[in-house]
């Protein structure tokens, strides 16, 4: 009776440390970020004034305006939606074609299919052979298609997809409809991938973010300056601080000019990080469903 | 005559060529650009045209005077990484399986998450702010309890702790996903079984929680150390700055530095793929050990 009493208080001393790290870890997280949200929203004088601690100081609107009126900043964003539409697009796609094959027990030659892709995620041309073949014999520099194309399909995603397609979609389903006299692609489309939304869901999750928060393509092929996606531009805003252009100089004094800088960068950071943050709660109910299928070893 | 199963099924053959034309040009393709590490590049002769100069451009790498620095720093980065940034992921996976409340837990799980939805320049630029040394939430505080402004950016030896610890604010939540995953699935029978026989928590979690969540970290484990040598160029590049180089070149900063801004092709292709190499051999290696100790591999 007394070591059962025992247990239990130990056990309420337990629970109480573990509920207070993960209250610790989760607004040690999330502090910055409400930081950020603040400072887009309070007077810049006030952040450069240390007096922002949490709460927006000075409330007003004036950083998203002038982001709002920010030529650059603007194209980029349209520039990344487009980059991020037609690539997700064009990801889903092949990535579905491609995985639906592989799933397949009769379908002959999948094995070295799948030796031939997987190949690449242990090897590469390496950065300069892969610049110089895609800008010399591929005619991708500065072209638009290569924030689309190079990253068209990804080893893991589709072996995630393909072991979704063998787990969790009855073949008999498939069957069926072969002796209903469907073809493979009919079977595809009118059986399995009505059953595969909830993978599709969250390809569409990996792929969409990983276009919006990508630079790297871009700094390298792209030269045109009003194709640049949106992380190319704030990243001249938040980091290189090339400012000259983002306010437009209009009478103000440097002194003025710094601070709505300062105002603008947070600004900037809520703008350009909102859409992705959105994005997971719609694929939330998908999602533990998704990464469990990328624990089967592929 | 095809044998009856690639005839019948002719029409997976179409589904399957356009993402098998897809590797071969675009990462087949530039394997064959390979060769340049080998040759004196020039433009006007093309990959195949230039002419063969055998270990020429591997030679001078290995005579470099940065060299060991762009070593040392990709290892050590890689490292300190696995060291702490390893863990971080299966200890939160652990509290929230052991949290109790769906609301709690999942309110929690949703916020760690957050941070790596933030893109990598995002999170730079985020990490710049909150350390400006004029401006910055963190140099204020260090004001505030009397301290002198530190300027983390420019400092070499803060170049490596940023990084990590910045890696796990934002990728700590994310991490443990798998984690959750695996520990949401262990038989609840096994619990009861071990409350019947008078297990506390902390000895449930010792005995249950944590040996069904080995093979799925090991895994994650080899894949990591199998990828020391293979540290990613975005966040690097854009920590980097004239004042931290000691401590923040890599051997991708590197390449990138020498090859496409310095023009320097075939000796940064070199470079590449003397790095390609090792990785491929780590990870075969690391792969095969881990086979013949415990059984658990990636393939």
């Amino acid at each position: 009776m007394g070591d059962a009493k025992k247990a239990s208080r130990g056990d309420l001393l337990y629970d109480f440390a573990i509920h207070a790290i993960l209250v610790v870890i989760a607004l040690g997280t999330l502090y910055p970020l409400l930081y950020i949200v603040s400072a887009s929203l309070s007077d810049p004088l006030s952040i450069v004034k240390g007096e922002l601690w949490l709460l927006p100081k000075h409330a007003t609107l004036s950083a998203y305006e002038k982001v709002f009126h920010n030529s650059d900043i603007l194209t980029g964003y349209r520039n990344s939606l487009l980059y991020l539409v037609v690539g997700t697009s064009i990801n889903i796609v092949l990535t579905t074609m491609g995985a639906y094959a592989l799933s397949r027990n009769d379908f002959r030659g999948r094995y070295v299919l799948v030796l031939i892709f997987t190949f690449t995620l242990l090897f590469n041309g390496g950065l300069v052979p892969t610049y110089l073949v895609y800008k010399n014999m591929l005619g991708l520099y500065d072209n638009l298609w290569v924030m689309v194309i190079p990253g068209a399909v990804s080893v893991w995603n589709m072996i995630i997809m393909r072991t979704y397609f063998q787990t969790s979609i009855p073949y008999e389903l498939q069957e069926a409809a072969f002796i209903d006299g469907c073809s493979n692609i009919r079977t595809l489309t009118s059986v399995v991938l009505p059953l595969s939304m909830p993978i599709i869901a969250v390809m569409t999750m990996y792929y969409g973010v990983s276009h919006w928060n990508s630079y790297f393509t871009a700094l390298i092929y792209l030269d045109d300056h009003w194709r640049m996606p949106l992380q190319m531009v704030i990243r001249s805003i938040l980091i290189r601080e090339d400012t000259g252009s983002m306010t437009g100089g209009d009478g103000e004094s440097l002194v003025e000019q710094q601070l709505l800088v300062e105002g603008m960068k947070y600004a900037v950071i809520v703008v350009a990080s909102i859409p992705m943050l959105l994005l997971y709660p719609l694929v939330q109910r998908h999602f533990v469903k998704g990464v469990m299928m990328g624990a089967v070893k592929g | 005559m095809l044998p009856r199963s690639v005839r019948k099924n002719w029409d997976l053959y179409l589904l399957v060529l356009p993402v098998v034309v897809y590797f071969l040009l675009i990462k087949y393709l530039p394997m064959y650009g390979i060769q340049i590490a080998f040759k004196d590049f020039s433009v006007s002769k093309g990959i195949w045209g230039s002419d063969w100069v055998g270990m020429k451009h591997f030679i001078r790498f290995f005579h470099n005077y940065q060299f060991w620095t762009l070593i040392r720093n990709t290892v050590e980065i890689s490292f300190f990484q696995i060291l702490v940034g390893f863990p971080m992921p299966i200890l939160f996976a652990l509290l929230v399986n052991e949290a109790r409340g769906k609301w709690f837990k999942k309110s929690v799980q949703s916020i760690a998450f957050m941070p790596h939805f933030l893109s990598t320049v995002v999170l730079v630029g985020m990490v710049m702010a909150f350390l400006s040394p004029s401006t910055g939430l963190v140099n204020q505080l260090i004001r505030l309890f009397g301290g002198e402004p530190v300027y983390f950016m420019t400092e070499p030896g803060m170049f490596k702790p940023i990084y990590i610890l910045s890696d796990i604010w934002q990728n700590m939540g994310f991490s443990s996903v798998l984690y959750i995953a695996v520990l949401s699935g262990i038989d609840k029978h096994l619990y009861e079984a071990a409350m019947i026989d008078g297990a506390n928590k902390l000895q449930r979690l010792v005995h249950i929680a944590i040996p069904c969540l080995v093979p799925t970290a090991v895994i994650m484990f080899i894949f990591q150390f199998g990828t020391i040598m293979d540290i990613g160029f975005e966040k690097i590049y854009l920590m980097q700055n004239d004042l931290n180089r000691s401590s923040s070149s890599v051997i991708s900063t590197y390449v990138y530095e020498m090859g496409l801004l310095g023009s320097q092709f075939s000796f940064s292709a070199a470079v590449g793929l003397f790095n390609s190499v090792i990785n491929l051999v780590l990870i075969l290696t690391v792969n095969q050990l881990a086979k013949r100790a415990g059984g658990t591999s990636l393939w």
